[in-house]
This record gives C-alpha cells, structure tokens and sequence, in this order.
C-alpha cells in the first residue's frame, strides 16, 4: 500500500454513502436545545471547501466544516451550547475547541454549555482526535463558525431594528446599536438569528487577535473540572442502562491466537453470572478488531470477573507463541548491525566516515509499552429497533461506528456512538475494538444492553503496543569532535503491520517522526531501516515513534559531545547548525505529519531557540551538589519545537530523583496556554515513566506484566518536584499552530540520560533504566 | 442483605458478602464517582473514606464495612476538607483526564483530616498509592497545599 492510502485505510475512512441525517440531527438539537429555541434550523449545505489541497485537516477523512450549524444553537434564555466534535481525554478539547468559537460569537463563557458530539464525520468533520491536531486542524474552522454564528445574530438585530448590520455590533451575548446604545440579547435574537442565512465564508468578519476574550488568555477554568472533582463526570465505564449486563471477556493470551476448548460449567455457577458467549477472533489483519474469546455475562462486573476466572479454556496459541522479548532484542539488534534499506542519503557516509578523524557507534533500546490508561477501555450498546447505540470512550467514533455496523451487518446510519469522556487516551483508544466487542455481545442476547469493561490485566495483556526498537547509530568526526558523516539504522516493528501483515518496514508516517527528518548540519547522512515482523498489535502510543528516535538521536548527540569534551547544549545547538528553514521534502520527509511543507517547513532558528531558552531558564552551567547534573534534548515533532532540560540527583545507592524539569516549547500561537503547560507537565511526567520504569516483554507470546505492580507507572514520588514551562510567546494567528498534547514527551527520555551522565557518568542506552544505576 | 451506610444513607445490598465495595458502590448502588484502575490496591482510583480512613474499595469486601460510615467522591465535598479540596482542583486546573482524581481527592482529604499542614514528605506518602497516568503530580502538590492554606493549614 502507499503511504496515503495506508494512512487513509489507518485513519478509517468512513462510509461516502453516509449522508447528514434527519434522524441523527433531531437527536442533536433535542440534546442540546434545552427546551428553548435554537438557532440550529433546517438543514444548510456545509459547504465544505473542494480545493485540491490534501495537507492537514484537508487531508483527513471528512475534512473540516465551519457551519455554525453544526455546532452552534442558543437556547432562548441565552443559554448558547457549542458542540464539541473531538474527544477529551485531558487535553482540554472540550474547553479548548468550544472557547474559539466563543470567542468570535462574543459569547459570555458563563452562559455557554459544552456538549459532545456524537461519532458523525459528515456533519462535523474528521473526529479522529490523535496525532496532536485537533487545535491545528480546527482553530480556523471554529473561529469562522463563531464568526458566521455571530453574523447571524447581528442581522437579526439589525432586521428588528431596522438599520443598515454595519451599525450594530455583537458584544458580551447582546448586540448594540452603536448610535442609540439600544441592545438585544442573545436569546432575545435566537429564533430570528435562526432564520438567517448562514453567511459566505468569504463575507466573515473575523476578529482581530488583540480583541480576543479568551483565546490565548489561559483564564478559563476546565468544563469539565468541577464535575470531575465532584464524581460526576462521566466515562466509557461509568455507562448505565436500564437492563444492562456487565461483561468481561477472556481473550486470546497470544496474537492470533484461537478457543480451541471452553468449559463454562463451574462458571454458570457463579453467583450473578448470567451466560457465557463466545466472541468469534478475527481474521487477520489485526485492525481495529475484537481479539474474540469467550465473555462472561452477568449482574455486575465483579460476579463477571469471578465468572471469567472459573472458565476453562485451553487455547490454540497459533506461530505468535513462540514471540521472546529477549530472543526478539537480539534479532533486532543483528538487523542493525547490518546495511539494510537506505531510506535518506545526503553526501556519502561511508567515505566521510572513513576518512574521519574518529568513528562512534552506539546502540539503544526502546522496549514494547503500554499505555495503561487509568480508565481501562470499556463500552456498552445495545440495539433496539435494529438500530445500535454504542456509548464509550473513543478517540475515534467514527471509526467505532463504522466498524460495528460493519461487524453487525447494519449500515452506519443505524449506529449511533456516544462519546463519553476518555480517562486517558495515549492512542489505545483510537482503536475501537472494545466498542464492537459490546455491540457484538448486545446481538448475543438479543439487544440487551451490555457493557464491556477491560481489567488492567486484559489491558496490559491485549494492547496496540508501542513498537519495539533497536536503534544504531555511527558517526565519523572531525579532529574538533564535530560529526562528518552519520549513519542511523532504526529497526522496529511497524503500525503498519496491524493494517498489513506483510509491513516490515517503517512508514513514512515513523520515518517522519525525527528519524529521517532530523534537520542536523552533518554534510553526509545516511538513514536505514531493516526489516522487522511483528508478533503483537502494534500502535501508536503517545509521541509514538519520537519517543526510540529521539531517545537515540538526542543520546549519540550528547554522547559525541561527551567525546568531543564540549559543553552537550552548544555541541547540540551546533549539530542543528545555524538558523534556517528547510522543506521536509529535502530530508526525505514526504509525510510532515500531514501538513503542507510549505506551510510547515522545519525551521531550524525555531528549534535552536527553544533549546536556548530551556537551558537559559533552566540556569545551564549552574554549580550544582555532587551527584547533581542536567541533560538537554531538543526535538521536533507534531510541527512543535520543544526542548527540556533535566535536573537529577543520583545518591549514593543509585537511587535517582528528579528535582527539576524545565520545557521551553514553541508550538506557535496557543489558545489555551495553561492546557499547553499542563500536557507538557504531563509529558514530562510520562517521559520520566518511559525512561525510568516502563517495559512490556513477551515470553511464550504472552505479556508477562499483569498490573501496576509489575508495569510500573511514575507515583508522585518519583515525578520531577517541579516542572517549569516556558511557551515561546506568539501573538500571530496567521501562524501556523503546532502540536501540543504529544511532542512534549520525546525530550524527556533523552535529556534524563543525559543528565544521568552528567551526574554519575553513567551512559544509559537500554530503556527503561530501572536498576542500571544501583550500586 | 448487607446493611451499608453510604454517605449518611442506609443502603441495603443483595450481593454476596466478599463482592468488592467498589463494584457495589459503581453496579449496585450507580455510585460510579469512585472508579476502577487496577482491581488490586495499586492504583487509588477506587479511594473511599470508611470511618474517616483512606480505604481502597476495590480489594474491600462489604461484609467488612457493613454499619461503618462510608464516604465516596460523591458526597465528600459535604465536609469542609473535602469541599475546600474540589475547590482548589478547579481553582489549580489539577485535573486533565480526571479518572483518577476522585481517589486523588479522596486520599487527600483523609491526608488532610490527620495532617492540616502535611509538609512535601507527608504528601508524598500519603499520595504514592493513587496514580495519575496524566502526570498531574505537580499540581495535585500544589491544590494540596492551596487547600490546606485554606483551611489554615498553610506551609
């Protein structure tokens, strides 16, 4: 498959026949109109832009859409409700997306009200909320939406007062009259606005950026934060229906694996567990599709637990039984040590390299790992009418729409997703398997509602995992140390190959994401990847391929510095080379992260100046106690530039504590700043986690860790004491905006080994450290 | 019939008596502020309060709390600890995803009933049970100590 058909077919391409639906619209403005009037009536031609442009939200499937329609009603108390089309898993979409268009609708952030879209791609555009673009994608469709919305209200103020619209002006939910000072509010304008046309996207008056109420501010508290604290917040788990039976299913240990034999009598018997069914597994490709296996219904997910466990199931593993971890290191690690295919070439590596002064090689490992979001994937459905409700937690409705109507035979038009707030996302969840699991098990026992809970054990066991990786890299330098030539060798299972069997190679979507495109000033520079099969489900995992890229790159950096016997933050700011802007497509980047490389070239005074205001701010160079040292790593990625600087203390046991992190980041203009600081807290924090604690190994094709004992996660013991966050400010929203909620974690892994040596002198290249430092 | 009494209500249950607090409380009871992580005690998400104790409701069986005072997430902001900690996690932006919080808060509330002033060391032990995948440890400091100033707790 080529690269933009992988990514279509990986980004589940809905249904063209899929048209807006009546039924599905009704449902929308019931759920949202409060009782009111709204300004959503009839239906209008979202008129979505046919220009042959294929980058960014163009190029996803269902694009964009700025109808106010869509997204806008107010109810006549002046309630406005601004629908929110991407699903919140603590980034802060939820307050995020529905604040741009408040902000051109000149709506009160008091009187307006979130609500969540349910998995519909024609009516509110692409929904599949990873990738870290949901800002990027959509800050300009959301802002024209409020604009239109707003333009609506201004006509009908000015049909009722009988004056030319370039007299009144909207401002804090009312219109005003400019000359007489007279003023409607905006639920006094709602069914008026209503009938309005929506106006031409060429005709919107946008604001300009210093108008702007909240955009860029950081002022607003969270939607959602009150209910949270409270217990009131839903998840995918926390879903209740009338009727409803609770599920757990027993899953094939190994990839591919099949019930050979299932004996449910001792289950029957447990109290509360009301019948057993089998899942059929699905043929492979993995996809997005139930494992199959055998579930236990019952009263209550506990008595479903005890149900599952006193199943007996023997089970015909099939060839992924025989996948080792440690067996599986070493063959990557041969891989790497031999040439394979080029996939960059500038210059002539192996010339440079040896007619330089001094060669270097290292080698680092990334192993498998989880995301274990704190709420395990769960889901419930259940069909009446030969229609399927589905509720769960989803980065991904469309694709969970359409896959169950697929697995159930139905069209999508009958099968409506809910989307429930996610409790952690990291990519697991935009892989629906769960979702067609509840509504597999709904037709089992003839459309009764069913909810589908994963244990963290079924979690951890039968996950997309992060891919597995060894990275070689060779340098050849001159007589000051500085690189000449450079060679990367990066062998790994590809995602592609839960799409594909045959992938055995990384994608240009992994290529791009900093291994390829690194933007370094080495004249000569070869890139290659081996080939690598997969044995498990591979898929993204948060900053995904950054995370082993980065880790290696920013590593042998620090490690030639060392070697060099020069400072590792000018050595780094030198390898980067001096300020310039250069196309993706120069350093073999065809993918961008699906953005248009004019658009989004790499800039290299960009990424210098967030490694120079994280050292700056850190206080570089600063005396500090023995056992105390920083590390730096600057990376881009999601079209951010994001630089960390690492403070450690290492004792004299070896036991490794982190006082202090400082991120400089620059992913453009911002419109929540604080949420842009939290997700780059929060990426320090998982950053740590991968570094220090985090692996999943296989052996016998089984994961061996079952639990937060065994796969451990960052406590608030271990997490940097304090995490300090510097945005590079930008005041342009003609700006391209970058990614936030993802490029803050590749850093982080590198700058702590670097500030480990630093600290210790102790290189680390195998992840996660661990006990490499007790002594 | 297990007689529990559940944020000052008196609830009685048809469930066997090893069935865990937690799944009671979620499947039984609809009470699904308190949330599963780990089904093990490793996690905190399923924090409760039983006689003003932090208890992990997911490895707690009800016959072991029947007729003790049981406070979940959904009712703790009725006490003045617990209400001036919901308080200062929207006022700090603690939460991202959220999952975890309600056993965040929950540990923190009992932290704070014992200790008003609990220095960084006394935060970290009473905390280190309740993961947070999002990373939100920083600001769940920080709320901490916002809430305990509050209380005249300051540090």
């Amino acid at each position: 498959m080529s690269a933009p058909v992988v990514d279509r077919v990986l980004r589940s391409v809905s249904d063209d026949s899929v048209v807006l639906a009546n039924v599905s619209r009704r449902r929308f403005l019931k759920g949202m109109s409060l009782g009111g009037l709204v300004l959503a009536v009839g239906l209008q031609s979202t008129a979505r832009a046919q220009e042959p442009k294929k980058y960014g939200a163009d190029g996803m499937p269902n694009g964009w859409t700025d109808n106010p329609l869509a997204f806008v009603s107010i109810a006549e108390d002046g309630t406005v409700t601004i629908v929110c089309h991407r699903s919140e898993m603590g980034q802060g979409v939820r307050t995020g997306m529905p604040m741009i268009v408040a902000d051109e609708l000149e709506a009160d952030w008091k009187r307006v009200r979130v609500a969540q879209a349910p998995g519909d791609e024609k009516k509110f555009g692409n929904q599949d909320t990873d990738g870290s673009r949901s800002t990027r994608h959509f800050f300009e469709p959301m802002r024209r939406c409020g604009a239109a919305a707003r333009a609506m209200l201004e006509a009908a103020a000015a049909d009722q007062w009988k004056v030319p619209v370039s007299e009144v002006a909207a401002k804090n939910h009312e219109v005003v009259h400019r000359a007489t000072g007279r003023r409607l509010g905006y639920g006094a304008l709602a069914k008026a606005a209503a009938t309005k046309p929506v106006p031409e996207r060429a005709a919107l008056r946008l604001k300009d950026p210093k108008d702007f109420r909240y955009i860029g501010k950081g002022q607003l508290k969270l939607v959602d934060a009150a209910d949270i604290a409270n217990g009131k917040a839903k998840y995918g788990i926390d879903t209740r229906l009338d009727g409803m039976l609770y599920a757990v299913v027993a899953r094939p240990p190994v990839l591919g694996g099949k019930v050979a034999s299932v004996d449910d009598a001792e289950a029957l018997k447990v109290p509360g567990v009301m019948k057993v069914v089998q899942i059929e597994p699905s043929p492979p490709p993995a996809h997005f599709n139930p494992l199959g296996g055998v579930a236990v219904l019952a009263r209550n997910t506990w008595a479903a637990m005890q149900g599952r466990q006193a199943l007996k199931i023997t089970w015909d593993d099939g060839p992924n039984a025989s996948y080792d971890s440690t067996a599986y290191k070493a063959g990557l690690e041969e891989s790497a040590r031999k040439p394979a295919k080029v996939v960059r070439n500038d210059g002539n590596f192996d010339t440079a390299s040896s007619g330089a002064a001094k060669r270097l090689t290292a080698e680092y490992y990334v192993p498998h790992l989880a995301h274990a979001t704190m709420e395990p994937p769960a889901a419930a459905a259940r069909i009446t009418n030969g229609k399927c409700e589905v509720w769960g937690c989803f980065q991904s409705p469309q694709a969970a729409r359409d896959l169950v109507a697929k697995r159930l035979g139905m069209s999508a038009d009958d099968v409506t997703v809910h989307v429930t707030l996610l409790g952690g996302g990291f990519g697991r969840k935009s892989k629906p398997d769960f979702g067609i699991e509840a509504a597999v098990l709904s037709k089992a026992v003839d459309g009764k509602p069913v909810k589908v809970t994963w244990t963290r054990d079924d979690d951890l066991h039968n996950s997309y995992y992060h891919t597995v990786s060894v990275e070689h890299l060779e340098a050849g330098v001159d007589a000051k140390g500085t690189p000449v030539a450079w060679l990367h060798r990066t062998v790994a299972p590809t995602i592609i190959s839960t799409f594909n069997v045959e992938a055995k190679n990384e994608a240009p979507l992994e290529l791009g994401m900093g291994v390829i495109n690194v933007p370094f000033a080495i004249p000569n520079i070869r890139i290659e990847n081996p080939e690598a099969i997969a044995h498990t489900r591979i898929g993204w995992f948060r900053s995904v391929s950054n995370i082993p890229h980065a880790f290696a790159v920013q590593s042998f950096v620090a490690e030639l510095a060392a070697a060099a016997g020069r400072d590792p933050k000018d050595f780094l700011l030198e390898v980067i080379g001096p300020a310039r802007v250069v196309s993706p497509e120069m350093l073999g980047d065809t993918w961008n992260h699906g953005e248009s490389p004019e658009r989004y070239p790499v800039d290299t005074g960009r990424l210098r100046r967030v490694v120079e205001t994280a050292a700056r701010e850190a206080g570089w160079g600063k005396k500090l106690p023995k056992g105390q040292g920083l590390g730096i790593a600057g990376h881009y990625s999601f079209v951010s530039y994001i630089a960390a600087v690492v403070q450690v203390a290492v004792d004299a046991k070896g036991a490794l504590t982190i006082p202090r992190v400082d991120v400089a980041v620059d992913c453009g203009p911002t419109v929540n700043p604080d949420r842009v600081r939290a997700q780059m807290e929060g990426a320090a924090v998982m950053g740590v986690g991968v570094a220090t604690l985090g692996e999943i190994s296989f052996k016998g094709g089984r994961v061996e860790q079952n639990n937060f004992d065994s796969y451990q996660v960052t406590r608030i013991a271990e997490a940097p004491r304090e995490i300090r966050v510097h945005i590079v400010p930008s005041s342009d929203y003609t700006k391209p905006m970058g990614g936030v909620g993802e490029p803050g974690v590749p850093p982080i892994p590198p700058a702590l080994c670097n500030a480990i040596f630093a600290a210790t002198g102790k290189r680390i290249r195998r992840l996660p450290i661990r006990d490499q430092l007790t002594v | 019939m297990i007689a529990l009494d559940i944020n000052g209500k008196r609830q009685n249950v048809d469930v066997p008596g090893e069935t865990p607090l937690l799944w009671t409380l979620r499947d039984e009871l609809g009470l699904t502020g308190s949330k599963f992580g780990c089904g093990m005690a490793l996690c905190g998400a399923c924090t409760v309060h039983v006689d003003g104790q932090a208890v992990r409701s997911c490895i707690t069986p009800i016959s072991s709390v029947a007729n003790r005072k049981i406070v979940t997430i959904e009712a703790v902001g009725a006490e003045p600890v617990g209400k001036a900690l919901q308080a200062a996690w929207v006022d700090v932006g603690v939460p991202q995803c959220g999952y975890c919080q309600a056993g965040q808060i929950m540990s923190a509330a009992a932290l704070l009933k014992r200790t008003p002033k609990p220095t960084d060391k006394q935060i970290d032990e009473a905390m280190g049970g309740n993961i947070c995948r999002c990373g939100t440890y920083t600001r769940i400091r920080a709320a901490i100590k916002q809430a305990a100033a509050k209380q005249g707790g300051a540090r």
